[in-house]
């Protein structure tokens, strides 16, 4: 049985590490609305609330889950927000940077706490120090803290108690039980009960809801008067109670202690490891709910089609209802698919919120004044999308603060408000997920990108680029404008990993900037990455996938705009640019009927930021393609993505377009030619 | 073996109450909140009522208010989860017609003992 409810402890253990992550951000957040929010008591008051009731569910919960560390810090954070809370104080600058390095360290806690990983705990001591300092600065308050604090486990002697306990009538009215006192009472010793019943009325008078008895207890054991004292608690005001101790016995015949024999501290979190990584998901009741709907229509469905089974000769009628249940089955099935990708997702908000703190520290930092604007939160994304989204956020939010958006006496001088803004936008647009960063800072300066570029050797000194050029330099590796580097960014990691890990996930980013107005930045990712837009193409008798989103253009081939070098890929002069040619079924070992470059479909794609012209046979159709991986089923075949299976039952192969550059480079014996 | 109510607007705690209770045995129902808790108990009859008092929407102090005047919960037991044990909050919550509490932290063993007092 105790180990029993010890695993039921121990499960909603990761819950409440969830929660608490939840509750941090909900105090960091309301910090930061406290710091902007004029001086309006009504709105102080409500902000300092939540924050003071958000810390006292994670002190709640961590003490109950014995995680004595995260509670004690919780615990002199809530007695500061309580000062603030009674005063109904707005904190100032210093208060508020104490509370939010709390937030840093519980959120540390949480972190060491679920991992279990056996490090040392992030320390606590200074900080809790400061905490109280700083309470006692906004004077005495209540005295809560004492109150909170454990009871100190008092001496227990022997003893014998006289208690005379006579409810009021009304007392059943609170929910309690006088018999319950009793039963309570007999507990705690050897008890002698007699009842008074001289105010019990005759059985016509007598009112079943209320209480007539009255009693006098003789208690002996090892009982303190606070253990008596406690079951009484919430009855005094209800019965007339009185305790008087009979007969005093010398201290030193100290029995069994009364103590609770419950130690939260002593039990570590020993198996949190567990908690951690478990990959799970919180999914709203709503969702289920959409899905359980979408389950009984496809079995209505299924009951549709299945009167159709048998051997009856399949007329026009029977014909008529089998294209009807089709038709619903399509519908069903994409619903379902809506729906179980429903599933996986989660607000973007999980991830935009870590940014008005990061603004509010950077731009502290930086000596800069910057607005945070956020829209559309509740946007929802892939999990995995989602995961792998915060890095390259943080450093573009980064770069903006740092590079971006000037210090106010250079805004001011170019005319513009001293506070400048940073806005990020996350919307649906067709299948994709937008994220919009824009700021109205200086913009990309192009000379001094290029002079950079020319510095670093990314470009030739007299090479004249465009200016789309020169703004994909900021994406070459290694590539930093920083002219100090700064620990806010500019630390080596530049654009090329932003886009690195963009493209990971599936995803595009572009940057637009008008000098002295500022930038935008736009991530488009995918919604999902189990299911994907492909472009089916023909190459000989087979059919490939290639991932829409890295298709620039398809255009017919012209031989007149072919140029070919020896040992070098071919090009093709697509209005000002060369492309290299890659044939597809040269690199995948297809024949086809097509092998030179007299016709034919050039399929224009972009990868690390190269064009690419894969020579296909035909374009066929565009659908929506379920990815299944190769690795699982067979093994990672340099140039494909992965396979999928298409509606007339056949296979097709998805293209890796980085791996067919790679291989088609490998091939040719030479780099890919730069598309200048 | 009793019908029961937990109401917290954290999950994990209200689960480690609704777990520990179910596995004695219990029928237990969750609520997040004071609100959603007086639709529950429209739905049937408890016979005992544990409720955290910080909530957003409506807190267990309001919320019981709201319990205590209705016929059916007159007599119910109605415990209130809390961190504090100081005189004035316990005046305001049995004003509020609390019936005891149960202080936190509390580990699921506690939580049984004091709820067989309660239910006798």
């Amino acid at each position: 049985m105790t180990n029993r409810l010890a695993d039921i402890q121990q499960e909603l253990m990761g819950t409440f590490f969830e929660e608490a992550v939840e509750a941090l951000t909900q105090i960091e957040s309301g910090l930061l609305a406290l710091e902007k929010c004029q001086d309006d008591p009504g709105r102080i008051h409500e902000l300092v609330n939540d924050v003071f009731r958000a810390a006292h569910s994670i002190k709640g919960g961590a003490a109950t889950f014995g995680l004595t560390q995260i509670a004690e810090v919780a615990h002199h954070a809530e007695t500061l927000l309580d000062r603030l809370r009674s005063g109904s104080m707005k904190p100032n600058a210093q208060i508020t940077s104490l509370l939010l390095s709390s937030v840093d360290t519980l959120r540390a806690l949480v972190q060491w706490s679920s991992s279990g990983d056996g490090s040392d705990a992030p320390a606590t001591d200074a900080l809790c120090k400061d905490l109280d300092a700083a309470a006692q600065q906004l004077g005495a308050g209540s005295e809560r803290d004492t109150a909170a604090a454990s009871k100190p486990a008092s001496e227990v002697r022997k003893a014998r108690y006289q208690i005379k306990f006579v409810p009021k009538p009304d007392m059943l009215t609170t929910g309690n039980d006088a018999v319950r006192l009793l039963r309570e009472l007999t507990l705690l010793g050897d008890t002698k009960v007699i009842a008074d019943t001289s105010r019990l009325p005759g059985l016509r008078e007598v009112e079943l809801t209320k209480c007539y008895l009255g009693w006098t207890i003789e208690l002996e054991g090892a009982v303190t008067r606070a253990q008596i004292d406690e079951v009484f608690s919430w009855v005094d005001d209800d019965a007339e109670i009185k305790i008087d101790e009979l007969v005093e016995r010398s201290s030193a015949a100290a029995a069994q202690s009364g103590e609770r024999p419950h130690d939260p501290a002593a039990r570590a979190p020993e198996h949190a490891g567990d908690r951690d990584g478990g990959g799970s998901i919180r999914v709203s009741v709503g969702k289920l709910d959409m899905l359980m709907n979408m389950v009984g229509e496809l079995v209505i469905t299924q009951s549709i089609l299945g009167e159709l089974e048998g051997d009856g000769p399949i007329d026009v009628k029977r014909l008529a209802s089998l294209r009807d249940g089709l038709a619903l089955l399509a519908r069903n099935t994409r619903a379902l698919q809506e729906s179980v990708m429903s599933l996986r997702s989660m607000p973007i908000g999980t991830v935009l919120s870590r940014f008005p703190r990061l603004v509010h520290d950077l731009s502290r930092q930086l000596g800069k004044q910057v607005e945070l604007k956020l829209s559309g939160q509740t946007t929802e994304v892939d999990k995995t999308v989602l995961e792998k989204l915060g890095d390259p956020l943080t450093h573009l939010v980064r770069n903006s603060l740092d590079h971006g958006i000037e210090k106010p006496e250079v805004r001011r001088a170019r005319g513009k408000p001293e506070t400048g803004t940073l806005s990020i936008r996350a919307f649906h647009r067709g299948g994709d997920i937008v994220v919009e960063l824009e700021d109205d800072g200086g913009g990309l300066d192009l000379v001094k990108i290029l002079a950079r570029a020319k510095e670093r050797g990314l470009v030739g000194q007299d090479d004249v680029l465009s200016d789309e050029q020169i703004r994909e330099l900021i994406f070459a590796p290694g590539f930093s404008t920083a002219e100090v580097v700064s620990d806010v960014s500019g630390r080596g990691v530049g654009m090329d990993v932003v886009r690195r890990n963009i493209k990971a996930i599936g995803g595009q980013i572009q940057m637009s900037s008008v000098q002295g107005q500022g930038t935008r930045t736009t991530l488009r990712l995918p919604l999902t990455l189990a299911i994907i837009d492909g472009q089916l193409v023909g190459v000989g008798s087979y059919t490939y996938v290639v991932p829409l989103l890295s298709i620039l253009e398809s255009v017919e081939i012209n031989r007149a705009r072919v140029s070919q070098f020896e040992g070098k890929l071919p090009l093709y002069r697509l209005r000002d640019d060369l492309v290299p040619i890659v044939s597809l079924g040269g690199v995948l070992g297809v024949t086809t009927g097509r092998m030179s470059l007299d016709s034919g479909l050039l399929v224009v794609v972009e990868t690390d930021g190269e064009r690419l012209g894969l020579l296909v046979d035909e374009l066929q159709a565009q659908q929506q393609v379920v990815v299944k991986s190769l690795e699982t089923n067979y093994e990672h075949v340099e140039g494909l993505a992965g396979a999928t299976i298409l509606g007339d039952g056949s296979i097709a192969l998805i293209l890796d377009v980085q791996g067919i550059a790679r291989l088609a480079r490998s091939a040719q014996g030479s780099s890919v030619v730069r598309a200048a | 073996m009793a019908n029961v109510l937990t109401v917290d607007d954290s999950v994990s705690l209200r689960k480690l109450v609704a777990n520990t209770l179910a596995s004695a045995g219990h029928q237990v129902a969750e609520a997040s909140n004071g609100a959603e808790a007086l639709e529950v108990i429209k739905t049937k009859t408890f016979n005992l009522i544990i409720s955290d008092i910080n909530m957003p929407v409506m807190d267990g102090l309001t919320f019981i208010k709201h319990v205590r005047v209705l016929a059916a919960y007159k007599f119910t037991p109605i415990l209130v989860l809390t961190t504090e044990m100081d005189p004035a909050k316990k005046k305001v919550a049995k004003e509020s017609g609390a019936t005891g509490w149960l202080v936190k932290p509390f580990d699921p063993e506690q939580l049984l003992t004091t709820i067989r007092k309660v239910l006798g």
